[in-house]
Parts: C-alpha cells; sequence; structure tokens
C-alpha cells in the first residue's frame, strides 16, 4: 500500500522552500511531485518597468549565489542587441568574477550536500574554504556577492596588479585546501556508500529531460555552453568536466573537479590580462529580439529579451538551471529510499530563488 | 539576433516536436510573449550548442495543446504559462490548475498586456488611492 509523504517545503536540509510530494510505498519513493511558488518574486515583470540599463543591477538579483553570470548574461543580449563590441579586457575580467562565482557556488553546495548526509565537519571545512573565494571577490569588487561590476558594453572595475595577486593568493589557499578535504568527499568509505549509485540519471534520460550543468555533465554528457568560447572562454582554452557515473557521486566529483578548473581558468585569465579599455559607450536603445545562453554553475542560463526602440523592454524571460534540472529530478528520485531524497535534491544544487525569480 | 527557426501551427505542433526528440535536440525551454492580438510561444531547443527556435502565434482566447507527454520536461514552464498569461494549456501530464507558481491573491495574468487586466488593475488602483 502507498502513501503520501509531504517532503518540504520546510525540511533542515532544504535551504529553501520546495516541495516534493512523495508516493511512498516501504520506504520507496513510486513518484514524486514538485510544488513551488512560495517565494515567487515577479522580477521578470519588475524587469519590464525599469529601464534597460537598471535591469543589469535588477537582474544580477535574480539569484544570491551566481549573481555576476546573470547580469553579464543580460549584458551580452543587449550587447548583441545594440551591436556593442566588448573590449578584450572586459571579457576576461568577466571570466575572472564568473569563475570567482563558480567556485564560491559549488564549494557552497558541497558543504550543504555533506551536511545533509550528516556529515558536519565536512560541511564546515567546505564553508570555511569559500570564504577565500569570497574575500577575493570583495577585494576586486567591494561586495562579497552582489559584485556591481558588469555593465552594458563591458565592465566597471579593473583589477589592478595588487588586487590581481591577492586573487592568485587567495587561489592558492583554496587549492591547497580543497586538495586534503577532496580525499575525505570521494574516498571516505560513509561517504561513497550514501552516493555511489543513488540518484542515478542515465544520459538519454537526461538529454531528454532537458538537464543542464553538473546533472547533465555527471551523466557523462560533455556539454558545457563555455565550451561555445562566449567572454574570453575560447582564448583560455576550456574544455568541460565530464564524469559518466550518472549518481550523486558522480555529480560531486564534477563539481570538486570544476572548482580545479576554475582556479586554473582565473590563473590563466589574470596571467594574460589583455590592455584596452574597460567598456564601450553606449548609445541608444536595443531593439529586436534575442536568446543568449552562459554557464553558471548550476548549468545553462537563457536569457530571451526583446526590445521595442525605448529604454523598457517588451518581455524579459529567465530560464534558469534549476528550473531546467528539475524534471530530471523527478526521475532520480523515482525508486530511490526515502533517505536518500535529501542527497537527490542537494545534488542537483538547487536554488529555489532563481527559479521562482 | 533570434533566428525563428520555423514557424508552427496548432495542426503540426505535435508532429513537429515528437520528430525532434529522436534527433537529438534537448529541451531547453518556451517564451510566452503577449503580442498584442496574439500570444507568441516559442519552443526552444538545443542541437550541438545551436539554438533551434519554434514559433507559434496562438491566437487570444485559444487554448495551448501540451507537448508535456512528448517532451517531459516542458511540463513545468507550460504551468507557468498557464499562470501568468492564463493561457489554458490543455492535455498537461500533471496541471497544477493555474496554481503553479503564483500566489492565491497575487495578480492575475499579470504579463497579458491587455489594458485592464493583471497588473495594470492593480496600477491603476493604485493610482486611485493616491488621488
Amino acid at each position: 500500500m502507498s502513501m503520501l509523504v509531504p517532503f518540504g517545503p520546510q525540511h533542515p536540509v532544504l535551504p529553501e522552500p520546495l516541495q516534493l510530494r512523495l508516493e511512498i510505498s516501504d520506504e520507496q519513493v513510486i513518484s514524486a511531485v514538485p510544488v513551488i511558488g512560495y517565494v515567487h518574486r515577479g522580477l521578470e515583470k519588475l524587469a519590464e518597468q525599469k529601464d534597460f540599463v537598471q535591469d543589469v543591477f535588477l537582474l544580477e538579483r535574480v539569484c544570491g549565489i551566481c549573481s555576476f553570470i546573470h547580469s553579464m548574461t543580460y549584458c551580452m543580449g543587449i550587447e548583441e542587441m545594440m551591436s556593442l563590441s566588448v573590449p578584450p579586457r572586459a571579457n576576461y575580467l568577466r571570466v575572472v568574477w564568473s569563475e570567482l562565482h563558480r567556485m564560491h557556488s559549488h564549494l557552497l553546495a558541497l558543504g550543504l550536500l555533506a551536511d545533509s548526509f550528516g556529515f558536519e565537519n565536512l560541511f564546515y571545512q567546505l564553508w570555511r574554504v569559500r570564504e577565500h573565494v569570497m574575500d577575493a571577490m570583495e577585494y576586486t569588487s567591494g561586495a562579497r556577492v552582489m559584485l556591481g561590476t558588469c555593465c552594458i558594453g563591458g565592465v566597471r572595475k579593473d583589477i589592478n596588479k595588487e588586487q590581481a595577486d591577492f586573487v592568485l593568493r587567495k587561489l592558492s589557499d583554496v587549492e591547497k585546501e580543497l586538495r586534503t578535504l577532496t580525499p575525505v568527499l570521494l574516498e571516505d568509505y560513509s561517504v561513497k556508500v550514501r552516493l555511489v549509485g543513488v540518484g542515478r540519471l542515465d544520459p538519454k534520460q537526461a538529454l531528454t529531460d532537458g538537464a543542464v550543468g553538473p546533472t547533465l555533465r555527471g551523466s557523462g554528457v560533455s556539454y558545457d555552453f563555455r565550451s561555445t568560447g562566449y567572454a574570453a572562454y575560447r582564448e583560455l582554452e576550456f574544455s568541460p568536466v565530464v564524469e559518466k557515473g550518472g549518481d550523486c557521486y558522480a555529480r560531486t566529483k564534477v563539481r570538486i573537479n570544476e572548482v580545479y578548473q576554475s582556479i586554473s581558468l582565473v590563473r590563466r585569465a589574470l596571467g594574460h590580462l589583455p590592455d584596452s579599455e574597460l567598456k564601450t559607450p553606449l548609445k541608444g536603445n536595443p531593439s529586436g529580439e534575442v536568446a543568449v545562453r552562459a554557464e553558471q554553475p548550476r548549468g545553462e542560463v537563457l536569457y530571451y529579451l526583446r526590445a521595442n526602440g525605448t529604454d523598457k523592454l517588451d518581455r524579459i524571460r529567465v530560464r534558469t538551471p534549476t528550473f531546467a534540472n528539475i524534471a530530471p529530478l523527478l526521475h532520480m528520485i523515482k525508486g530511490c529510499a526515502l533517505a536518500d531524497v535529501a542527497m537527490i535534491i542537494l545534488s542537483i544544487d538547487p536554488c529555489i530563488s532563481c527559479t521562482e525569480r | 539576433m533570434l533566428k525563428v527557426t520555423e514557424e508552427l501551427e496548432l495542426g503540426n505542433l505535435h508532429e513537429k516536436i515528437a520528430s525532434l526528440i529522436p534527433r537529438g535536440y534537448r529541451f531547453v525551454t518556451m517564451t510566452a510573449v503577449d503580442a498584442v492580438d496574439h500570444f507568441d510561444i516559442f519552443y526552444h531547443f538545443d542541437l550541438q550548442f545551436e539554438l533551434n527556435t519554434f514559433l507559434l502565434k496562438l491566437p487570444k482566447e485559444q487554448s495551448l495543446p501540451s507537448i508535456s507527454h512528448i517532451c517531459f520536461a516542458a511540463l513545468l514552464v507550460e504551468n507557468e504559462i498557464q499562470d501568468l498569461f492564463g493561457i489554458t494549456v490543455t492535455d498537461l501530464v500533471i496541471d497544477y490548475k493555474k496554481s503553479f507558481i503564483l500566489a492565491q491573491d497575487a495578480p492575475v495574468k499579470p504579463f497579458c498586456k491587455v489594458p485592464g487586466v493583471g497588473v495594470s488593475v492593480l496600477e491603476k488602483t493604485a493610482e486611485g488611492e493616491k488621488k
């Protein structure tokens, strides 16, 4: 006989309100129905009422974790509509701040995952490492998360030699400390028992369900939008991190390896910062429609923008990565043990504020 | 700029979407836009990093057939479109009955640009209160 168990919206392992209505039989999940709508903010509508320059700041606030990449993707859309070319130095700086965001997002997600299976010490250690990244962002922009450094046509702030050296020192600390924690996450017996083979998603299902980011790459699909070379990724010779397991362990491994990859990308970007202007001056208002994409820590984000030649846009639509990863999540959960549901949810690194915008 | 790969009709919508999945197209999302005299419904699919966008011009007051039985991932965004635009989406795999993302006391059809409906009503009321 089956019964219905509401998982969330308030649950100790969920940082934000999400409910899954689980149909359970003998502690095994038969099906799950997601329920969201607890924190809908109407940001897309609000963005239609602000002018397109104010929207840079507004859309940065779609997410409190990968905020810089939201503002950058929006700016890329406006730049495409207005045929604005971004100066090379600004493109490199955009990569630096994007990768710093990816690092702190992944470290946060890994910490929460450790917390979900009761490894509190590991959770604290990972968040302690994350503080180095937060320091690097604060030293270069003046803020820990909402950097406010991206603008249409380029970036608003530069990174000087002293700031670059500080960032590089912090990255060395991150790398050194993460090297001691990686074996705990990947080789510890208890951790592996909780993660290996749990929440499997095969590559075909991942593609059919529209999965993105580490959720997709953890299923063996080599898809990372940075491969297209936007901003300065082409010059920095990017290649995606892929794992074939398709389970919680594989998704965790992707995130850990992506932190190391981000460290390498930031080092290369700061080591080859070109000399140029920081932004191209903006003239007039945008018109036309675009759909632009970028790779956030949780996966691909899409911005659809429709402009009418005035200072206000007709329509702004944001498809965040968590929104895309909910359908695959439902397939991962099917057939799993009730005790594994929390970890499987956290293995997609859900961001509900993003999802509801 | 956005390139529309193909314009779809209500009659060939299911057939067209069903033909994309076996060819390796990944569903990205749908976008609805109120174009005043009709709704533009964009279906975005990715194939090897290229965005393929299919456009359906949906007459107002007409319902939208769901593609969620072909493409499960469309389920959530179709429910969102129901909430935000008031478009009735038929044959949804899970139908949240227009209470998917908006609170019970939220404006009705907030993304519609029809004067007198949705947010414009609230704005009008607020202006009235100021006077």
